[in-house]
């Protein structure tokens, strides 16, 4: 009887703190655990007693990679508890600010965090002395992502101008006609992000995912929308906590979540580009075609390239908001608080958000529930490393190992998101 | 200076969103020209690479909420030539040290199904409280362009150029109206620290005091007119407790408001 663990104490390039840990016993994996121990914050227990205008600005706390997806989330539920609906060229500006979140996430993980994986590096510094110009590329459109932000919210990192029905000022037409050069320029980089992504070498593996995502007619899925996945689910996301629970595990610090019918589930650019395709504009779905991706991706290696394909559709959206837009006369909805429950839920760069909040009548938060897209992705991704290892049981260790880690940041994992952390430890007993 | 060795940078996490540590990413015309510089030794975010210490300088970014941070920071200060901390959880012990007033245990069984997995320490704190930190940065998030500033400046062995007055400062150079007294609209920027450029009152709306105290801050006064603009004894234990709640004049002002 043979046994051995792969271990790595520290995941590098995720946002947060975690660890792998897979044992193998008789060339079969026994277990594999992702382990977060990012120490937990507790959000929503001081939540409790705070008011209702506070949770945008508390709750983007909880990440500082995606402070907009917790802004929107949690102002959509907060709306959708008070009865009021953002249209318009509020809602458009929303959309904005979230595609400025996109670019900036999704340059800094394909070219900071993730490419160096395919290529062999240990972090996009020293990718930059082989690829300069891949890493300028990459460096320029991240901070095109945060230009987004930093006129439409203020700064790039926890904006200040969101606030429940829009925002505290809003831009004029011309402040935001200054960012259609650099776009421009952005749509062209990121179509070049997709044609040297899909040059990279991919394992061979396909997992058979039930993609969850937000679909609403006529978008691809940013904001809003109704909960769809690939294996039949169509609810209101009024209806989640009736078909997803969260469970409490020893090894980590984040709460799993699951579909109560079929257990693990995949959120994210997978699931958004499987759900969503046709709703992509035609030039991120060509982009699409010419990388060679079929309508759905199975194999969470090439997410790289999916997440590329957005970042072509997030620059070619803002291009067109900013195309379209109107200066409103105010630049928010009134909104009276009331007693009442409200759900949200919008698509962070790594997948659905979740939030819901129970109000008393002067608009303080009774309770809160917040699930985080990794949360989420956790089964699914402890799953993938499962099948990945057993199907490359007799590579060397070394190599497994660097492999497994490049499973997880397929996922582009953030663990404070999760924790509201993340490291890899592989035994062989 | 051929063959002298570049100054070696660690970068740590506590309890933290992991925003600041971002920032240093978000230096995007900088960052190559700053690992041209300095050797980028310990950065568990960008990079696999892990060089051993001891380090010349050490970001900390987070807030100590576990046993486990409580030894692992006496290690990184051992390790650690200059030890800077970056942002409102180091400094200050974060919004996640509203724990502090509040009884931690109920808090792990609303957030955690099994209490029992949770190790958690009764209080956030920030890392002045268990190790001697060199200079602290402040803000949630901290500016980037300080963050620039503070490294050149110890790595060259001068004295960082970090405003420690006031915000009403930089709205004045800025040619902000003021909010407070044009509009009504209660502002923590007399009280709060500069660094952020001033940015709210700038997008119509209150400082909400991202950066913490400044240095002898007045809060009894600003309370008293907060109250003048019909502010509430609760709305005003809320203002003090968010990100900087646990830096001391916010939370002895928070209290003295609490019924």
């Amino acid at each position: 009887m043979s046994s051995k663990t792969i271990k790595v104490d520290v995941l590098a390039r995720v946002e947060g703190e975690g660890s792998l840990q897979i044992k193998i016993k008789d060339q079969r994996v026994a277990d594999a655990k992702l382990v977060i121990f990012e120490p937990p914050r507790f959000f929503e227990a001081f939540l409790r007693g705070r008011k209702f205008s506070e949770a945008p600005d508390i709750t983007a706390r909880i990440c500082g990679i995606c402070p907009v997806a917790y802004q929107m989330s949690a102002c959509n539920a907060i709306e959708d508890a008070f009865g009021v609906r953002v249209n318009g060229a509020i809602r458009d500006l929303r959309r904005l600010l979230y595609c400025g979140e996109w670019i900036e996430s999704h340059a800094l993980h394909i070219y900071m965090l993730h490419a160096p994986d395919f290529l062999g590096y240990t972090d996009a510094i020293r990718l930059a002395q082989y690829f300069p110009d891949a890493v300028k590329r990459g460096l320029r459109l991240k901070k095109i992502g945060n230009a987004i932000m930093t006129l439409v919210g203020g700064r790039e990192i926890h904006p200040i101008n969101v606030r429940v029905g829009g925002f505290y000022k809003v831009p004029t037409k011309e402040q935001l006609s200054e960012l259609m050069e650099d776009l421009k320029w952005a749509l062209i980089a990121s179509l070049e992000t997709v044609r040297w992504v899909a040059t990279l070498s991919f394992p061979q593996f396909e997992r058979d995912y039930e993609f969850v995502a937000l679909k609403n007619p006529g978008e691809y899925p940013i904001n809003e929308g109704r909960l769809a996945s690939s294996k039949g689910l169509d609810i209101a996301v009024r209806e989640y906590e009736q078909h997803f629970i969260e469970e409490h595990v020893e090894h980590s610090h984040a709460l799993h979540s699951t579909l109560k019918a079929r257990g693990a589930y995949c959120v994210g650019p997978l699931a958004r580009y499987a759900l969503n395709f046709d709703a992509l504009s035609p030039v991120a779905q060509e982009a699409a075609k010419s990388a060679g991706l079929a309508r759905v991706c199975r194999n969470p290696f090439q997410s790289i390239i999916v997440r590329a394909v957005e970042l072509v559709y997030a620059c070619d959206e803002a291009l067109r908001i900013i195309d379209r837009y109107e200066m409103p006369e105010k630049s928010y909805v009134n909104v009276e608080p009331r007693a009442s429950s409200g759900y949200g839920c919008t698509e962070a760069p790594r997948g659905i958000l979740y939030h819901r909040y129970r109000f008393d009548d002067h608009g303080l938060i009774l309770d809160a529930k917040i699930v985080p897209p990794t949360s989420q992705n956790q089964k699914a991704i402890e799953e993938d490393l499962l099948e990945f290892v057993n199907a490359n049981i007799e590579m060397p260790k070394d190599k497994l190992q660097l492999q497994c880690e490049q499973a997880i940041r397929n996922y582009d994992p953030c663990i404070s998101c999760a924790t509201h952390f993340l490291k890899l430890r592989v035994e062989e007993e | 200076m051929a063959g002298h060795p570049k100054p070696k940078l660690a970068v740590w996490k506590f309890a933290s969103c992991d925003g600041c540590q971002l920032s240093l990413l978000d230096c995007e015309d900088e960052l190559l020209a700053v690992a041209g510089a300095i050797e980028i030794a310990n950065f568990p975010e960008a990079s696999s690479a892990v060089m051993k210490g001891p380090y010349d300088v050490s970001l900390v970014e987070g807030s100590v909420t576990t046993p486990h941070d409580e030894e692992r920071i006496h290690a990184i200060r051992r390790t650690s030539n200059v030890l800077i901390t970056i942002g409102a959880c180091a400094t200050a012990g974060g919004i996640q040290a509203l724990r502090n007033f509040r009884d931690v245990r109920e808090m792990t069984s609303i957030v955690y199904a099994r209490p029992d997995y949770i190790e958690t320490l009764t209080k956030s704190t920030p890392i002045k409280d268990h190790v001697f930190v060199d200079f602290e940065l402040r803000g949630c998030p901290i500016s980037k362009g300080l963050l620039v500033e503070v490294l050149s400046a110890f790595l060259h062995g001068r004295k960082p150029n970090i405003p420690n007055y006031g915000a009403c400062v930089e709205c004045k150079r800025r040619g902000t109206v003021c909010v407070m007294v044009a509009s009504g609209l209660p502002c923590m920027g007399p009280i709060t620290q500069a660094g952020c450029g001033a940015l709210c009152p700038a997008y119509a709306r209150g400082c909400f005091g991202c950066f913490g105290p400044k240095d002898t801050p007045n809060t009894t006064a600003l309370s008293a007119v907060w109250k003048d603009l019909g502010v509430g004894e609760q709305d005003l234990v809320r203002a003090y407790r968010t990100f900087n709640a646990y830096a001391e004049p916010f939370r002895r002002e928070s209290e003295a408001h609490e019924q």
